[in-house]
């Protein structure tokens, strides 16, 4: 545990070392605000809640949290440091767990400064502000799970714009498979239980079920799995590929 | 077994390449092992299995009694480790990073602050405590590196080519620091450079091509050197070639080499039989026959002939 804190540390501090968390934080406020008050249009619904702002987090998150997600191991095997940090006395679980953590208190961080989005709907009008805490536990889990997945993905290359790339694909069919558009397509001649299943896998269909303000065990199970199994494959594939 | 590092049947090979073939061999506390070879020979490749960064295709590594692939963890905190080139962390401070080190290795409070304030005041690190790391001359990176190596006292310490690419000053720094803590540790550091071996190692193994050719201290490997024990003679006057007959005729000479000849100073080389001394024979010899003598030196021999003649040779691959 301690070792995980050592790591989570370091590494979320070298955010801040940088122009990186800076401008991560920028854009994405700018981002949130942009879709929520124009392409949202917060003011004309009439409605009192963050609907329109949590919507746009899943492709908000699918070009964002790549970005964040890249430097994690493939800055490290750029840079040599992998063999610094692989032969401390640390566990390959711990270093994989500390600099994910670090990445993701890294978004809960940018997420909760979004909080005057929050208040202006509370000055506005009376929205139930357990949805709103819903939507951003869900918000965060799917943070998570994109993370997971770069985290995972950028060991596998010391090459940061193909950590980007792939991650990005990856996240968009974790995403798109909860899409109505691509559920119809496979309603129309795939099995019933086929499309469910589909939809099952999708980041979407777990989060927009979350953010209705109901956190049901099921979906947080979904998260949790989801991440846990990406993570062990970071592990594994970091183990196996540290060399070249 | 206490105070010693046993690496036994290393193997590892890359794709068609192999890197490591079959190495073994044993240090003790108080030994500044050199481990020697050319480039690409498998100096690094074995420091980062003994380091536990890299599982090795087959061979155990042992340090201080425990095997490293049952016990990695345990293992690592008995290690000091500055990997080839001293990556570090560029956008932190030598401040910020010594800190991470410190909490990784189990320092805390007090005890952290007194640690970090020794090793500072050990590599001279003071000036540049809150500069970034990527901005520092590549003496002062070094010098993290090395804070970060020695930063928990080990008792195992291995530099992967700890002096490379730095200025003479620099280099005997480094050395200075490693021979003044060699008394109480395990000592391996990697180098191309023999001089290297001549100023800080009590023993050296030399590999080629991944596999360990040589192994003795620096003077046993002179001793192996073609020109071990000559003796190098200039005269002045007389006839060269009348000289040299004599030279040969010695006892105990097994060849007699002209040098450098000008105007009536000529340079022989005498070589031994066996590598015998010939010191007493040929200060006899230049006594009875009054000989005219402007130089008399004997060779100690050259690690870098020896050096050649073991590394030199085909790769293996299969
Ligand atoms: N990660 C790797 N992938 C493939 N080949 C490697 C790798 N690391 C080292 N090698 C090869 O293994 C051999 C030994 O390399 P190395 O241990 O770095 O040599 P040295 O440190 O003695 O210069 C070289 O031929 C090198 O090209
Ligand atoms: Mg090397």
């Amino acid at each position: 545990m301690a070792n995980i804190w050592v790591v989570f540390k370091r590494e979320l501090t070298s955010y801040f070392m940088t122009p990186i968390a800076y401008v991560f934080i920028v854009i994405f406020l700018f981002l949130s605000g942009i879709f929520t008050f124009y392409l949202g249009n917060f003011f004309g619904r009439g409605q009192a809640d963050l609907e329109p702002f949590f919507s746009f987090h899943p492709w908000l998150y699918l070009f964002l949290i790549p970005a964040l997600a890249m430097r994690l191991w493939a800055e490290e095997r750029r840079g040599g440091t992998i063999e610094l940090l692989l032969t401390l006395p640390i566990a390959m679980p711990q270093a994989v767990l500390g600099k994910y953590l670090a990445a993701w208190a890294f978004t809960g961080i940018a997420l909760a400064l979004t909080f005057p989005i929050w208040l202006t709907a509370n000055y506005l009008g009376e929205p139930d502000n357990g949805v709103v805490v819903a939507g951003y536990v869900g918000s965060f889990l799917m943070a998570g799970a994109f993370l997971a997945i770069g985290s995972c993905v950028s060991c596998l290359t010391r090459n940061q714009v193909i950590a980007f790339v792939v991650t990005a694909v990856v996240c968009l069919i974790f995403v798109l498979s909860g899409y109505p558009l691509v559920l119809d397509f496979f309603s129309s001649w795939a099995p019933r239980f086929l499309v469910e299943t589909i939809s099952s896998f999708s980041f979407l269909s777990h989060f927009n079920a979350i953010t209705k303000g109901v956190i049901d065990l099921r979906d947080l199970i979904y998260f949790a799995s989801l991440i846990a199994f990406w993570l062990f494959a970071n592990a594994i594939l970091i183990e196996m590929k540290k060399a070249d | 077994m206490q105070g010693m590092i046993e690496i036994k049947n290393l193997c590892k090979r890359f794709g068609p390449i192999v890197a490591v073939d079959d190495v073994s061999f044993a240090v003790h506390r108080g030994e500044v092992l050199g481990f020697l070879g050319p480039n690409g020979a498998g100096k690094s490749t074995t420091m980062k299995m003994i380091t536990g960064f890299l599982t090795p295709d087959s061979g155990t590594v042992i340090i201080e009694g425990d095997d490293l692939a049952l016990a990695p963890v345990a293992v690592k905190k008995r290690i000091g480790y500055l990997p080839e080139g001293a990556p570090l962390y560029a956008d932190m401070t030598p401040a910020g990073f010594l800190n991470f080190i410190a909490e990784i290795r189990g320092f805390r409070g007090e005890a952290k602050r007194r640690r970090l304030d020794e090793t500072i005041a050990k590599v001279n690190l003071e000036q540049v405590l809150d500069q970034p790391i990527g901005t520092l001359s590549k003496g002062f990176k070094r010098r993290v590196g090395l804070a970060q190596a020695i930063f928990h006292d080990p008792e195992v310490l291995i530099l992967d080519e700890p002096t490379d690419g730095l200025d003479p000053n620099q280099k005997h720094e480094v050395r200075t620091l490693i021979r003044n803590m060699a008394k109480e540790k395990v000592i391996v550091l990697s180098t191309h450079i023999l001089e290297e071996v001549e100023a800080v190692c009590s023993r050296a193994i030399i590999i080629a091509y991944g596999r360990l050719v040589c192994d003795g201290t620096p003077a046993e490997l002179e001793a192996r050197s073609r020109v071990h024990n000559a003796v190098t003679l200039a005269l002045r006057g007389g006839a060269v070639n009348g000289t040299r007959d004599e030279l040969r005729a010695l006892s105990g000479v097994k060849s007699v080499e002209l040098l450098t000849q000008n105007d009536d100073l000529a340079r022989f080389r005498v070589y031994p039989k066996d590598g015998q001394s010939l010191v007493t024979t040929i200060s006899q010899a230049v006594r009875e026959r009054s000989w005219n003598v402007e130089e008399l030196s004997i060779e100690r021999g050259r690690l870098d002939e020896v050096f050649r003649s073991v590394t030199t040779g085909e790769p293996r691959t299969s």
